[in-house]
Order: C-alpha cells, then structure tokens, then sequence
C-alpha cells in the first residue's frame, strides 16, 4: 500500500484557533470549571488534552484537571489482530465520580475507540456526565457515537486516511489527507 | 513484539525485547491502584497454572496477574492429582490441553520442563522456575524495580548474593541483567558459586565487605536451608557471620544501597531483619511489581492469532 498526499486539510495556525475555539465551547457548555476535567486517549489525544487545558487556564485563571487513559486494553480486536500494540501508561490522578468529563482524541472514525474509552472510564467511577471533544471527525461510524465539540468536519472515503501530525511527538502541526486506495 | 510465544527463560533474549517487556509492565502497574483493578483484555482465554512445587508468592502473583487481566484460570497441584498415580508430565499437560486451554504456567523441578512442554504443546508456555535453571519473570520484575529507582539498568553494578549454584532467579538475572548492559558481580562461599559463571561475563567474589563498596543493588538470595545438610557450608551461623546482609555491613558503604530479596526471607540468616525493613529496602515493591510484570508477559503472549510456531 503507497501512501499518496492528498491535500493538507489544517496547518500549524487553523489548529491553533480550533484549540482557542474548542476551549471556548467546552467551558460555555460547562459553565465554567465547574466539576470540569479533561482526558485525553494516548497518543496523540494526550498533547491535545494538555493544549486545551493550557488554553483554559490562560481563559480562566484557574488549573483544570487533566488525565490521560490508554485504551489499548479495552479494544475489541485483541483476539483479531497479528501485532500486540504497546501499552503506554495511563495517568488519572483524581476521582472522576460526579464530574463532567471531556474526552479527547484526535480523530473520529468508526468510535470504536471511544467505546472502548467509556469501558474504561467506567471502571474509574462514575462521571456525572461525559463529553467527547474531538479534532478532526472525518464520518464512518460504526457504533452510534457522536462528538459534543468537533475541531473540523472531514467527509471522507474509505481509500482515504487523516494523518494528524502534532509537534510534540512529530515535530510539526499539521492534518493531511492521504490517499491510501492504492 | 515479542520473538518467541512463550516465555521459558531470558537466555538469549535481546535488549529490545526485554525492554518491551519492561515498559508494558510499567504501563500495567498502574491498573493495580485503580478502584476497579481488572481489564477486560484476555476474556475469554484459558490459563493453566501448574505447579509440580510448592510455592505461595509465584502462584498467587500470576493468578492475581490472571485475574487482573479478565482470564479464565485452572489450578494445578501435583500434590493432589493423577501424578501420585504416576501420570508422566507430558501426558498430564496432554490431557489438560485437550480440554482446550490457551496458556499453561509451569513451575517443576526438572531444569528444561518448560521447554519441554513448548515443544509438544500448542499452548503458550510461561516458566514459573524449572529447577536450578530459569525464573524467568522474577528477574524480570527484578529489573523493572530497579529501573523504577534508577530509572536505566546500564552503567548499574548489581551483586547477587548468596547461593548461586542452586539458583534459578540468580541465573535468570545474570542473563536479563547483561543483556541490559548492566555490571553484575557474584558473592557467596565457593562452594555455591559454579565453576567458570565468569563466562557468563559476571565478577565472582567470596568476600562481601569487598563487594558492598562497588554495588548500587544488593540482590540478596534465600539460603536453600536444605543444602546446609549436604555439607556444602558448615553452619548457619558460620554464613551469617561471612555473608549475612547487616546494618554494620551496609553502613561502612558510602551510599545507600538498594536491598533487593526474592524471598521467601531466612531473616537473621541471609538478611537481617533491619536491612529487611530498612528504607532502603524494596523488597515489597518487588512483590507489587510482580503482579503488573506478569500481566505484561500474559499480555504481549496471549494476543493476536498465532502467526508463527
């Protein structure tokens, strides 16, 4: 399978103004820092869920809790799959019993891994409520999943694939659209 | 991703691997504080637990490790199966297979029963310690509690103290710790220690006050108390006096050094029970880790189709 750029859907500074424009939305549906956190899923759903948090101090003046989960245990193809994905740590540090819980992840596909996410959120506490905010939703649900904050809505095919690039672990901020039909 | 589908020794295991080990477990540990302390991972999968000698801390950190990963378990003891009626080993895991089991956990006191039961199974095989030879996932979580404190086990010099010759946690260290990079010194009375384990590329020592300046983790082992009626050391009190891990000992380095102990502890014997209980002893976390090390080894063992035999 070749990988063919298509098109860059997002470079370094649209995703800076979703990041501003997502803070915003979180904290007006929330009212606040009310019983507010943030968890972003591993990998890149993590530097996302720090970027929104650092965006909501600057707005607020006040830290909200950020956690991060892997869902890797959770998935439903461990059985189908050749290669075991390595697990990397998961981290919440608070209680997450009657707080209002924002989900982020880079992209939305079939939400299968927001299904496994809830799983495990689950065995955490019990939430008052769960968000998902996510940065690019390019459709394809197979599960009835939909985000409550959406940085960019992608219509895609399925011979095409969204490469999300954050500077943190890929050196720059990007989100493209890749032609894998071939 | 792991070479082999079974887990059966660290001899010949590479860096790479060991590391993957390592860090899945680090990532695992974490499981064991939340409220809820199981993952849905390996529902569905049957583990065998077959245990042909006596053990408490091994057996129940991987039931527990079993558990914690959402397996189906079956406990095996020699003690009160077919074996008294003199079923062989192969023919006893022959029969548990066909009962349509996934992993078989093996502890037996032939050195090679693991690698035994690999060859004529399809199941995936983890060692739990054969006889003087292998143990596997005790090093292993040996090593991820060291790490824990000094975060890299390369430029590290670690002495592993006591009765070599019988020892299979001592064995599986050597072979885990120099993959690793780290430097590896052997103390105990010479008739403990193997002839020609330097070419295993340790240090041998047999006087312990020279070992203690140059370490930064103690490994202490238990004294097999069985062999002191073999004659290969004349009393208990003579290798308390030579070998004996002690406050006195350890205040005459010039750093703290890190107090490992496999257990189960002859305190008083190997250990006094100061250094047992010192701040600087982790031989608690060792038993914590243990259970997050095993659930990493079920983990990268038990998943995916079998691709290759």
């Amino acid at each position: 399978m070749t990988e063919n750029f298509k098109a860059q859907i997002l470079n370094k500074s649209d995703m800076g103004r979703i990041i501003t424009r997502l803070a915003h939305e979180i904290l007006e549906k929330n009212r606040g820092l009310e019983k507010l956190v943030l968890i972003g899923l591993r990998t890149r759903g993590a530097y996302l869920a720090e970027r929104i948090s650092h965006k909501i101090q600057e707005i607020e003046g006040r830290e909200v809790p950020t956690g991060f989960l892997d869902v890797t245990l959770y998935r439903d193809d461990f059985r189908t799959r050749l290669k075991q994905p390595s697990v990397e740590v998961t981290n919440i540090p608070f209680a997450i019993d009657e707080e209002n819980i924002v989900l982020i992840d880079d992209v939305l596909y079939t939400g299968r891994t927001i299904r496994a996410a809830l799983d495990a959120l689950m065995d955490f506490g019990r939430p008052a409520r769960i968000y998902l905010a996510i940065l690019v939703d390019r459709g394809h649900r197979e599960l009835p999943i939909k985000a409550d904050f959406v940085g960019k809505n992608i219509p895609t095919s399925f011979g095409e694939e969204i490469k999300v690039k954050l500077q943190e672990i890929d050196g720059e901020d990007s989100v493209n659209l890749i032609d894998i039909s071939n | 991703m792991l070479k082999s589908r079974h887990l059966l020794g660290l001899d010949g295991m590479e860096k790479p691997e060991i590391e993957l080990l390592l860090n899945t477990a680090r990532s695992f540990r974490e499981i064991l504080d939340r409220p809820i302390k199981r993952v849905p991972t390996l529902q569905g999968k049957t583990v065998v637990n077959l245990f042909y000698e006596p053990s408490t801390r091994t057996r129940i950190s991987f039931e527990l490790a079993e558990k914690r990963m959402s397996a189906d378990i079956v406990n095996f003891s020699a003690g009160t199966s077919s074996v008294k009626k003199g079923e062989s080993l192969i023919d006893t895991v022959k029969n548990i297979e066909a009962m349509k089991i996934d992993m078989v956990v093996v502890r037996h006191s032939s050195p090679g029963a693991a690698h035994l039961l690999s060859q004529v199974l399809d199941a995936n095989i983890i060692n739990a310690g054969d006889g003087g030879h292998e143990h596997p996932t005790q090093a292993l979580l040996d090593m991820m509690t060291i790490r824990e404190r000094f975060g890299n086990l390369a430029k590290l010099t670690i002495g592993l103290i006591g009765d070599i010759s019988h020892s299979r946690v001592a064995l599986s260290n050597i072979f885990g710790l120099k993959a690793m990079g780290a430097r590896v010194l052997v103390c105990g009375p010479s008739t403990l220690i193997p002839r020609g384990i330097e070419r295993l590329g340790v240090e041998v020592f047999h006087n312990i006050d020279e070992v203690i300046p140059q370490v930064d983790v103690l490994n202490i082992l238990r004294l097999q108390l069985e062999r002191q009626k073999s004659g290969l050391f004349p009393s208990l009190r003579e290798y308390h006096n030579f070998f004996g891990i002690t406050r006195e000992r350890l205040e005459r380095a010039e750093k703290p050094i890190l107090i490992m102990h496999p257990g189960p502890m002859n305190r008083g014997l190997e250990i006094s029970s100061h250094v047992a209980d010192s701040e600087h002893s982790v031989i608690l976390e060792q038993v914590t880790n243990g259970i997050a090390l095993r659930m990493a080894v079920l983990y990268l063992l038990a998943g995916g189709k079998s691709e290759i035999h």
